[in-house]
C-alpha cells in the first residue's frame, strides 16, 4: 500500500495530502485504505484510546512543571503528538518490541513504563531505568536515528528465531536525514525483516522546518527501498491506529517492512531549554491548535453520545493518579551512591575498572574518616 | 598441535565458537560465498547457512547497528569489518551504542558483540587499507580490545572473544594472516589463559619492549640482534590492549628498570602514550632510563611504496634500546672525544690559543 503522494505538497504545514479518518472537527470521514483496519474499533476502544493520550498529556504537563520547579534537569515535551504515539503503540502486541526515541513517552507508557521510569533519566538518576525484557522495549534512544538500525538487527533476530514478532522503531524527520535510517530501510528490506519504522514528522528538528530534511514527503522515500509506506493524519488516533495495524500485519506476515510517516505538530519546544518563539510564529501554532488530537476525539464522542460527564471526569482521575505517582516517584528519588558510577560499565571483571574501583574508594575514605561518615 | 596459518587458524575459531553456540553468528561484507576478502570465514556458510553466516549491505554502521539489535534479542554476533580504515562510519555505533549499552541500562541488556578488524600495514595495500585506529577503542569505556601475534592466540582469543559478555573489538595483523603457526585445536578453552593478560614472550635482563600484534615478530627480531651486542631484552606481548595487564608490564619494569613501547600505530595519544604513563606511575623509582615510544609517525598512512619509512622496523627498535640505555644512538649527537688531539683541534677552529 502506498498512499498516493503529491511531491509539491507543502510538506508539514499543509496536511491534507495525508490518509485520515477523524477530521480536525471530529468528522468521521472514510478511507477505504484504512477502515478495514479499525472495523473493530467500538466506543470503549475509542474511548480507551481517548484515556491514554490524556493521561499522556498529564505526565508530559507533569514533566514540564517539574522541570521548572527545579526537579527534573531537562524534559522533552510531546504535547500534540499524543495520536501518533498512541494510536501507533497500541498497534502492536505485547510481545512485539519497540525502539523508541527519547520524545516517544507515549510509547514506552504504552509499553508498560512506571512512574518512575518518566523521570529518572531526566533527573539524571540514571540513563534509563527501562526493563527492555519485561516491557519490551528497547531504552529510549538519543543518538538521532541509531534505533532504526538496532530495530532492523532485532527483527532479524525474529527471522532467525522463527517467531512472528515485529519490531517496530520510532524515530523524526530530524532522523530521516541520517545514514542510520537510511542505511536501517536498506538492511530491512535487503533482509524482509519484520519492522515497522514510524517516522514522526513533528515539523520540526529543534529549530530546523522539516523542509530542511525532505524535500519532498518523508514517506516517498520508503518505496524507492522497497518498503511499502503511508502518510497518515498523526493527529489522528484512528487513523495511526490503523496505519499501524496495516503496516504490523504486513511485517507480521512475512512479508518485510512497512514505513509510516505520521504528519503531526511538536506544540512545545524542542526541549525545556530551548525557545521556539526564535524560530516559529504563533499564526503556525495557533493553525495546529485546531487540529488537536484529543478534541477531535472528544468532538467524535460526543456526537455519538458517548462522552459522558462521569467518563470525562473518570479520565481526568486517572490522568491526575498518574502525574501526583510521576510527581511522587521525582520527589522521592534517591541518587545512588558514588561508587555506582561504575557498576555495569563491563558485564565481567575488568581488571582496569577494578583498580580505578580500590584508588576512588580509598579518596572517599579520607573523608569518611576525617568526616566521621561514610561518604561512598 | 597442528600447523596453521593465522587465517586458517581464525576460520577455524569461528568455526569453533560457531559449533559452541548456535547464538553466535556472524556478519559482514562478502563473508559468505567468497569467505570474506582474507578468506577467514571460508566455508562457514556452506557449514552454517545463510542465516548465520550473513552477507550484509555494503554498510559499516549498519552492520554493527544492526548487530546491536541481535544482542538484544539475544545472540551473539561476530562483525567483520573488511578493512581497518573501514571501520570509521560504524564509529557512532560502536561507541554510543556497543560500548555504553550495558551501562546505561544497569547491566540489563548484554552485548556479547565481537568486531574483528584487519588491521595494519606492511602489505603494500592501498589507502585506507594499512590503518592502526586502535587506540579511538582503547580510550572508549565498555569496549575490551584485544590484538594477536600468532596463529594459536588468533584461534583461543577469538573463541574467548566471542564467549564473553562485554563487547569486544578484536584486531588481527594483516601481515601475519599467511604466518604459519603451532595450534593446539584441541585444548580446553577453559584451560587457555585468560583474555586479559599479557604474555612474557621472551625473557631478559637490561631492557623490557612492550608491544602487540605483528609488531611481536619485529620486537623479538630486535631482542635476538641486541644479544648479539650482549643486551638482554624481554619482550612482552600485550594481547591485550582494553584492559592491559598491568600486573605482567610491572613486574618485567621492575626488574629491568628500561622500557621501549612499539606498536605501528602514530604516536600522538596512541596506545604507547599510555602505556608509559601508567608505567611511570607504578615504577617511577625502578625506572633507569625515561621510556622510548618507537611508532609510526604522526601522518597519515603513507603510499605503499614509502610505508617502510613508517613502519617501527628493527633498526629502529634497536636505536631505542640504545636511547634508553644511554648509548650513543640517533638523538645523542656525535660522541664526545676527549682526547688531547680533539683538544687542539677545538682550539684551533675557535682561534685561540692552546
Amino acid at each position: 500500500m502506498v498512499h498516493t503522494l503529491t511531491p509539491a505538497a507543502e510538506l508539514g504545514v499543509d496536511i491534507d495530502d495525508v490518509a485520515r479518518l477523524l477530521t480536525a472537527d471530529g468528522e468521521r470521514i472514510a478511507d477505504s485504505a484504512l477502515d478495514p483496519w479499525i472495523a473493530d474499533v467500538d466506543a470503549a476502544q475509542l474511548q480507551a484510546l481517548y484515556r491514554d493520550m490524556v493521561v499522556l498529556r498529564r505526565i508530559d504537563a507533569e514533566g514540564v512543571a517539574l522541570q521548572r520547579q527545579g526537579q527534573l534537569g531537562l524534559w522533552a515535551p510531546c504535547t500534540g503528538q499524543e495520536a501518533t504515539q498512541i494510536g501507533t503503540a497500541r498497534g502492536l502486541r505485547a510481545d512485539d518490541f519497540t525502539f523508541p526515541s527519547y520524545r516517544e513517552i507515549g510509547v514506552v507508557y504504552a509499553r508498560g513504563a512506571r512512574p518512575s521510569d518518566f523521570v529518572l533519566s531526566w533527573r539524571g538518576e540514571a540513563h534509563s531505568t527501562l526493563d527492555p525484557e519485561t516491557m519490551h522495549s528497547a531504552v529510549p534512544q538519543i543518538i538521532i536515528g541509531a534505533q532504526t538500525l538496532h530495530a532492523v538487527g532485532y527483527g532479524m533476530g525474529i527471522q532467525r528465531d522463527g517467531g512472528d514478532q515485529v519490531a517496530a522503531t520510532y524515530f523524526g524527520d530530524g532522523a530521516s536525514s541520517q545514514g542510520d535510517v537510511n542505511e536501517a530501510m536498506v538492511f530491512a528490506a535487503s533482509f524482509g525483516a519484520p519492522v515497522v519504522f514510524v517516522c514522526t514528522n513533528n515539523q520540526y528538528a529543534i529549530s530546523e522546518p522539516v523542509r530542511v530534511q525532505a524535500a519532498a514527503p518523508i514517506a516517498g522515500r520508503a518505496p524507492g527501498y522497497g518498503i511499502p509506506s503511508m502518510r497518515v493524519d498523526g493527529n489522528d488516533v484512528l487513523a495511526c491506529l490503523a496505519a499501524m495495524r496495516w503496516a504490523v500485519a504486513h511485517a507480521r506476515s512475512g512479508a518485510g517492512p512497512a514505513f509510516i510517516e505520521a504528519v503531526t505538530y511538536r506544540m512545545g519546544p524542542h526541549t525545556t531549554s530551548d525557545d521556539p518563539t526564535r524560530y516559529r510564529d504563533a499564526a503556525e501554532l495557533e493553525l495546529w491548535r485546531t487540529r488537536d488530537p484529543l478534541t477531535r476525539v472528544e468532538a467524535y464522542l460526543r456526537s455519538r453520545g458517548e462522552f459522558s460527564d462521569e467518563f470525562a471526569a473518570s479520565v481526568q482521575a486517572a490522568a491526575d493518579d498518574m502525574a501526583a505517582q510521576v510527581r511522587a516517584a521525582c520527589l522521592g528519588a534517591v541518587t545512588k551512591p558514588a561508587m555506582s558510577v561504575f557498576d555495569n560499565v563491563y558485564a565481567e571483571p575488568h581488571t582496569g575498572i577494578a583498580e580505578q574501583i580500590a584508588d576512588f574508594t580509598a579518596y572517599l575514605d579520607g573523608f569518611a574518616e576525617a568526616e566521621g561518615e561514610v561518604a561512598r | 598441535m597442528t600447523q596453521l596459518t593465522m587465517a586458517k587458524a581464525l576460520n577455524e575459531g569461528l568455526r569453533r565458537a560457531m559449533q559452541d553456540d548456535d547464538r553466535v553468528l556472524l556478519m559482514g561484507e562478502d563473508i559468505g560465498k567468497l569467505g570474506g576478502v582474507f578468506r577467514i570465514t571460508d566455508g562457514l556458510q556452506s557449514e552454517f547457512g545463510a542465516a548465520r553466516v550473513v552477507d550484509t549491505p555494503l554498510a559499516e554502521s549498519g552492520i554493527v547497528g544492526t548487530a546491536v539489535g541481535l544482542a538484544y534479542r539475544g545472540f551473539r554476533p561476530v562483525v567483520e569489518i573488511q578493512f581497518d580504515g573501514f571501520v570509521y562510519p560504524a564509529f557512532d555505533q560502536i561507541v554510543s551504542q556497543v560500548a555504553k549499552l550495558h551501562y546505561r541500562t544497569g547491566g540489563k541488556v548484554r552485548m556479547p558483540i565481537t568486531i574483528r578488524i584487519p588491521w595494519a600495514g606492511g602489505v603494500g595495500a592501498a589507502e585506507h587499507h594499512s590503518e592502526s585506529p586502535e587506540a579511538y577503542f582503547v580510550h572508549t569505556s565498555g569496549l575490551r580490545v584485544v590484538a594477536v601475534s600468532n596463529p594459536q592466540d588468533a584461534f583461543t582469543v577469538l573463541r574467548q572473544a566471542i564467549a564473553s559478555d562485554d563487547p569486544v573489538v578484536f584486531f588481527e595483523p594483516k601481515r601475519l594472516y599467511h604466518t604459519k603457526g603451532e595450534v593446539d585445536l584441541d585444548a580446553p578453552l577453559a584451560d587457555a589463559a585468560p583474555m586479559g593478560l599479557a604474555r612474557v614472550v621472551r625473557e631478559g635482563r637490561d631492557v623490557t619492549i612492550l608491544t602487540y600484534g605483528a609488531q611481536v615478530q619485529t620486537a623479538m627480531d630486535a631482542a635476538t640482534a641486541a644479544e648479539d651486542e650482549g643486551t638482554s631484552i624481554e619482550v612482552i606481548d600485550l594481547r591485550s590492549l582494553s584492559p592491559v595487564d598491568y600486573r605482567t608490564v610491572t613486574a618485567s619494569v621492575r626488574k629491568t628498570g628500561r622500557v621501549v613501547v612499539t606498536h605501528e600505530a602514530a604516536r600522538e595519544a596512541g596506545v604507547g602514550a599510555e602505556l608509559i604513563a601508567s608505567v611511570t606511575e607504578r615504577c617511577f623509582n625502578y625506572l633507569e632510563s625515561a621510556p622510548v615510544r618507537v611508532t609510526g609517525h604522526d601522518i597519515p598512512y603513507p603510499p605503499a611504496k614509502l610505508e617502510k619509512y613508517h613502519l617501527p622496523d628493527l633498526d629502529r627498535i634497536l636505536d631505542a634500546v640504545d636511547r634508553v640505555m644511554d648509548r650513543p644512538n640517533s638523538l645523542s649527537g656525535p660522541a664526545e672525544d676527549l682526547s688531547p688531539e680533539a683538544a687542539g683541534r677545538g682550539a684551533a677552529v675557535d682561534g685561540s690559543v692552546a
